[in-house]
């Protein structure tokens, strides 16, 4: 098992490598050096029926050198892949923000940090891997608790192990326990919640122990680190996924995104969980457990149109759901459980819900 | 020469000017300094010009009580001097003291057309001071006839106050010097205007300008060569109106009506006269004198429709009669060459353009539309200006309803030309006409005569084609040395982070690649014109490539 997070970085440095040789010997034959990728632009956007993800298409942009148009952007990508490498070579971690000031030392002239996310989407989309996996993360962050026990592959740290239901408050998800190789569970199920509040409401209710779980607090649209995490614990410990979110549409999209990613990571393969599951807030939930609600805004109702025509909610219990929010054109939290008693959600409506997630 | 006379049956007509001054621009002490200085100089610029001779104008606005502490509006000394011909003494009072007293009635393009401009300056520093006019003028260069007048306004006649003649060693010349109540702080602006843009449309003459303040404006001359004076010409039967034509009838002493004719309508010779009353129904021999009012209203209406598109069709198989378009002769167009001087002088732009459009007319009125087109440089400031002018008269207000704004604004698809949007230009428009079509007595702007605009528009699509052109060609430039600008900054990145990346030894030989890139972009261009699919932009970047090696061949 060791070996799965460094053999990735092998072949990574190996990639960038390759990438390196082709524009040196291209700029060597006074050659001007080019690169290709698949084009993000919406047309070619498509969904997978059979991955059931957004995927790109089969159309490329070719960026070349000998552009004038081109050499900016062009000269960007290639630091990053310089920069990248660097990173992976001397495992060293590096956020979104802090590339764009590291740039500055290169003069490669990016106006904002934007442009330069932008360019690291580029380089995602080049040697289709996700940032994570060149070290590059995100600001923010979710957290993890549960019996399962990581063990360290980051320098100074490596061998070390830890148990993640050692700390009431959690783990963040960050960089070190993204590379953590999984060592031991007891775990038979993960819950992702979309409110760290609950997930405080879950732990003190050793919802872990009840149900034998790993509890993850999404902290609203999970970030891609926290959907690599799910995934990884999906596949490397096989445990199933459930997804407890508000009752709304937003929450109907922020369990969708897991299972399906999103149109932002079309290029990207592995931030899914496809047999992840919905579990709540329903909209039928709310009826049943006469829910206390609020009114809908007309953003929300816009909002459920738009997704009702995308692919990804073709069928199951998604159209469905969706159908009964529009219908009530009122929504409801996960708190609103605690007006029948704080450990409602967790003592009643939680099992109920585990039960009924075994005939979707 | 058409006779001066018109008789008003109550008023004569400097009490009818008197009581309509706005009309002619004496609506307020501010417009009246303007408007004062301004029939002054141009006075002054028309004798010069007439006569040949390059102009040496001299003009200056003095407080009446310096010392006063009074505040505008007040009363100011304006005098205007010249290097022209001068006036002879015996003429001199009824040129400056009578309304429709002119020597530019006859058909012949001057800044001058109504015989009132001067007099009615006289006449509002009159009214407003009480204090006469002096006038000094001098036909020799060693006398100098010197007298104060007031216009008798009821009678429209000058009344001489004080007159002595003087010898002495000088130039020939006339020295004007009006009292008038004015508004300095409200007019120096326009003031300052008017004489700038004087100076570009008459880049021959020498201006000196001196304002109430003691500041004091030279506009020196940029060129020795002028337009040949203009030559005098008949009206044209197309442009003849009915009273006009009374008064021909009035005056002329021939025997017929077809000699009457050929005497004194341009371009009208025995054969056309004579198809010409043929097609009116009138007998070419009969008497002038003869013919009653409705004949004469019958005769000026057949003059406007012979030629005509439906009169062509009722004479059938018959060769179409008609007259000659008048022809230019009397028109005195600044040129290329002036308008240019001008333009470089007071504008210093970046890059300048001229069109001068052939000959054409308006209801038997021939005229010529001359078009600059200045572009950046030192003076000119972002957004799009206009300098209008008619017989090289400056033309300051009322922008908006002129005709060449209308071209500018409506007729113009400024798109096509691909000039950015706030570039600094300045359009210079120039109608020179025996009879400009002035919507007012105050010259401020011109009537929207069909003909007028299709020159206008013809001459302005010209210069900013040509602008148009200029500006792809240095974008092209400029964009060359861009590109080695930026390929030397990028290109040495690139070969830095490829070395590294694949841990080569030494870095890669890529020199040779910044040079190169100037080929490197028609490549380019081409890949995008064709995957855009735009034939159209495709053509224009050949155009543009073929600059490219142009400039790479120099
Ligand atoms: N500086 C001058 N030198 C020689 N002649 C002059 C001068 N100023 C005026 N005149 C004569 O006096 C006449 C009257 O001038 P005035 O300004 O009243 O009329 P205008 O120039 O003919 O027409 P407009 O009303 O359009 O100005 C002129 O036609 C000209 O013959
Ligand atoms: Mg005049």
């Amino acid at each position: 098992m060791k070996s799965s997070q460094t053999s990735k970085k092998e072949e990574l440095k190996a990639t960038l490598k390759e990438i390196g040789k082709k524009v040196y010997s291209d700029l060597d034959q006074k050659k001007f050096p080019e690169v290709a990728f698949p084009s993000r632009s919406v047309r070619n956007i498509v969904y997978d029926n059979k991955l059931k993800q957004y995927i790109l298409g089969q159309n490329t942009v070719t960026r070349s050198a000998g552009n004038i148009k081109h050499i900016r952007p062009f000269t960007q990508l290639f630091w990053l892949a310089y920069f990248a490498n660097k990173l992976v070579s001397e495992s060293k971690t590096s956020t979104l923000r802090d590339v764009f000031y590291s740039s500055q030392a290169f003069d490669v002239d990016f106006v904002d940090q934007p442009e330069s996310d932008e360019i690291i989407t580029d380089l995602e989309a080049v040697i289709s891997r996700p940032r994570e996996d060149f070290n590059i993360y995100p600001e923010e962050r979710s957290a993890i608790f549960g019996d399962v026990t990581i063990e360290y592959t980051v320098p100074g740290y490596e061998g070390k192990t830890l148990n993640l239901s050692s700390h009431p408050d959690g783990y963040l998800i960050g960089p070190s326990l993204s590379t953590a190789e999984f060592r031991d569970t007891s775990a038979e199920m993960i819950i992702a919640i979309e409110k760290g509040g609950l997930f405080t409401r879950f732990v003190e209710e050793k919802v872990h122990s009840r149900y034998k779980s790993i509890i993850i607090d999404t902290a609203g649209q999970a970030p891609r680190s926290t959907r690599y995490m799910l995934r990884r614990l999906n596949r490397e410990l096989k445990l199933p996924v459930y997804i407890l979110t508000d009752g709304d549409v937003y929450g109907e999209h922020i369990a969708m995104v897991i299972i399906s990613g999103s149109v932002g990571a079309a290029h990207l393969r592995e931030l899914t969980v496809s047999d992840a599951k919905w579990i709540g807030v329903w909209g039928s939930d709310i009826i049943k457990y006469k829910l206390p609600t609020i009114p809908m805004t007309e953003i929300d109702i816009k909002r459920i149109y738009e997704l009702k025509k995308d692919p990804r909610y073709k069928g199951g219990i998604w159209q469905k759901e969706l159908d009964v929010f529009l219908k009530l054109k009122r929504k409801s939290e996960l708190e609103a459980f605690s007006k029948f008693g704080l450990t409602t959600i967790t003592d009643k409506y939680l099992p109920e819900k585990l039960q009924e997630a075994k005939s979707l | 020469m058409v006779s001066a006379q018109v008789t008003f049956s109550e008023i004569s007509p400097s009490e009818f000017f008197y009581r309509n001054r706005d009309l002619a621009g004496f609506g307020n002490p501010a417009r009246a300094l303007y408007m004062a200085s301004r029939e002054l100089v141009e006075n002054s610029l028309d004798a010069c010009e007439t006569a040949g001779i390059v102009p040496e104008i001299y003009a200056k606005i003095t407080p009446l009580n310096p010392n006063a502490e009074s505040a505008d509006p007040r009363a100011y000394v304006l005098r205007v001097q010249d290097n022209a011909p001068g006036i002879e003494p015996k003429q001199a009072p009824n040129a400056f003291g009578r309304v429709f007293y002119g020597s530019k009635f006859k058909l012949r393009q001057a800044r001058g057309m109504f015989g009132m401009g001067g007099t009615m300056a006289i006449l509002y520093g009159q009214i407003t001071t009480n204090k006469p006019v002096k006038i000094t003028t001098s036909v020799d260069g060693k006398k100098f006839y010197s007298f104060t007048m007031l216009i008798e306004i009821q009678e429209n006649k000058p009344s001489i106050l004080s007159e002595e003649t003087m010898e002495g060693e000088g130039n020939t010349g006339t020295s004007v010097e009006i009292t008038l109540q004015g508004d300095h702080l409200r007019s120096s602006q326009k003031i300052a205007d008017y004489f700038r843009q004087t100076a570009l449309v008459s880049p021959y003459a020498n201006i000196t300008y001196v304002d109430p303040l003691g500041r004091l404006s030279f506009y020196s001359r940029a060129t020795e060569s002028m337009p040949p004076p203009p030559q005098e010409t008949k009206p044209h039967p197309h442009g003849i109106d009915v009273e006009a034509m009374r008064r021909l009838v009035r005056d002329s002493d021939e025997k017929t009506i077809q000699k009457l004719l050929i005497e004194n309508f341009h371009r009208v010779g025995e054969r056309t006269a004579l198809k010409f009353l043929e097609f009116a129904k009138f007998n070419p021999q009969a008497n002038p004198k003869s013919l009653t009012n409705e004949e004469i209203v019958k005769i000026v209406d057949a003059m406007h429709k012979f030629g005509d598109q439906e009169v062509k069709q009722i004479q059938d198989e018959r060769r179409v009669e008609k007259f000659l378009a008048p022809d230019a002769s009397c028109l005195s167009p600044l040129g290329e060459e002036i308008l240019r001087a001008g333009i470089q002088k007071e504008l210093q732009p970046e890059f300048l353009a001229t069109e001068i459009r052939p000959p054409s007319a308006y209801s038997g009125f021939p005229f010529i539309v001359e078009v600059g087109l200045a572009y950046g440089g030192k003076f000119l400031q972002e957004g799009r200006r206009l300098f209008r002018f008619a017989n090289r008269i400056p033309l300051l207000y009322d922008e908006a309803n002129d005709v060449a704004w209308k071209v500018l604004n409506e007729g113009i698809d400024w798109k096509n030309y691909k000039i950015p949007e706030n570039a600094p230009i300045a359009i210079i428009t120039h109608v020179c006409s025996t009879k400009v079509p002035y919507k007012t007595v105050g010259k401020e702007y011109l009537a929207d005569r069909p003909e007028l605009e299709r020159e206008l528009k013809n001459a302005t699509r010209e210069v900013l084609r040509q602008l148009k052109t200029y500006l792809s060609r240095k974008g092209s430039m400029e964009m060359v040395k861009r590109k080695l600008n930026i390929y030397g900054k990028y290109l040495p990145l690139i070969a830095r982070f490829a070395q590294e990346l694949s841990q080569a030894n030494r870095p890669p030989r890529y020199r040779g690649l910044i040079g190169e890139q100037a080929q490197a972009e028609g490549a380019e261009e081409k890949v995008e014109a064709t995957a855009e699919g735009q034939a159209v932009e495709q053509k224009q970047e050949e155009e543009k490539q073929s600059k490219l090696e142009e400039f790479a061949n120099v």
